[in-house]
């Protein structure tokens, strides 16, 4: 979803820019509460993760294809504010050094894919989590569903974006339809690539997940409580 | 989940793990991905602003475009940029990192 120089207005895209700075400058604060000796080494191998698999355009339907954005996944493994970092910097180095999505839409691919997918996929995956009973095995299914929520957000903001600044004169129905439609089939893949991502890690160290915690506190909890009831 | 105490896999082998598939996802099998306009570019053909966009300010950039500029073999071009991109991501993501956790939280830089 890396938008090029020039599909929104000037306004638009200093609007964004700001948005994004102000975001950036948020997550740098509440990530220093989040960074502890489990979540910092991790993050920037979260990083580079994200970066590799944005590489892997897959197919969907005819004609078309969509890659991870990553916000989702990487909330889930190293928290939400370090996870906009993370993708903030992998959106910057694709821009500047790949010249994958414009630099004057760079604070509106970090609102999109930094800020919009972390945001919907950690609340999303967090609700669940909280709902569903208290397993480990569950910690990846509730991340696949933030991060398949996400994808169709991003795809949402982006039309209000565009309706708000878009450079051509437009059926704006159509794009949100044509927007929401693939990007709902794109967030499939994000569904899948996250639980395996997610589901992975769960399965050699659950420890370092940060959406997991709060389910290991309590399962070691409850193991304590049968150990000291036998 | 039935004994607690099982070994756990060092912190090493983790990062080591996740650092091997990326770089081969990024090196080897990006060469697979597919080739099609991703979900946006095709929308903005279909709907018709896909004329819009403007050359990008660093398309002459020797990475651009996720190739390596002066090599021939596409499969050795894309791999290594995308090598290339991953290790300047670990880097940058890893070092932004270091700086925030440097910084004091302790005592009375928190507002």
């Amino acid at each position: 979803m890396h938008v090029p120089d020039g599909f929104l207005d000037a306004p638009t895209s200093i609007a964004t820019g700001a948005v994004a700075v102000v975001a950036v400058g948020v997550a740098l604060r509440g990530a220093r509460r989040e960074l502890d000796d489990k979540t910092a080494p991790l993050a920037g191998l979260v990083a580079a993760f994200v970066f590799a698999t944005q590489m892997l355009n897959f197919p969907v339907g005819a004609g078309t294809s969509g890659h991870l954005m990553g916000g989702a996944l990487a909330a889930v493994l190293v928290g939400p504010w370090t996870g906009v970092l993370c993708v903030s910097v992998v959106l910057i180095v694709q821009s500047l050094l790949f010249a994958d999505g414009g630099i004057t839409a760079l604070g509106t691919n970090i609102l999109l894919m930094a800020v919009t997918t972390v945001v919907v996929g950690w609340f999303v995956s967090r609700v669940l989590i909280k709902l569903l009973p208290k397993r480990v095995g569950l910690v990846a299914p509730a991340a696949a569903i933030g991060a398949f929520v996400s994808v169709p957000a991003a795809a949402s903001v982006f039309t209000a974006l565009y309706a708000i600044g878009g450079t051509a004169d437009i059926s704006l129905t159509t794009l949100a339809t044509a927007m929401l439609g693939w990007h709902t089939l794109i967030g499939l893949g994000e569904g899948v690539i996250t639980f395996l991502a997610v589901g992975a890690i769960l399965s050699v160290r659950p420890d370092l997940v940060y959406a997991a915690r709060g389910v290991i506190a309590e399962r070691d909890l409850v193991i304590k409580a049968k150990e000291a009831v036998a | 989940m039935s004994t607690t105490t099982k070994k756990r896999v060092p912190f090493r082998w983790v990062a080591l793990g996740i650092a091997v598939v990326a770089l081969l996802l990024a090196g080897v099998v990006s060469y697979y991905a597919s080739a099609n306009p991703d979900g946006l570019e095709y929308v903005a053909g279909k709907t018709g602003f896909l004329d819009r966009a403007s050359e990008h300010g660093a398309a002459d950039g020797p990475l651009a475009g996720y190739g390596t500029k002066g090599v021939d073999d596409a499969r050795l071009s894309g791999g290594l940029a995308g090598v290339i991109g991953t290790v300047v991501v670990l880097v940058v993501a890893g070092g932004l990192v270091l700086l925030v956790r440097r910084r004091p939280t302790d005592s009375s830089d928190e507002a």
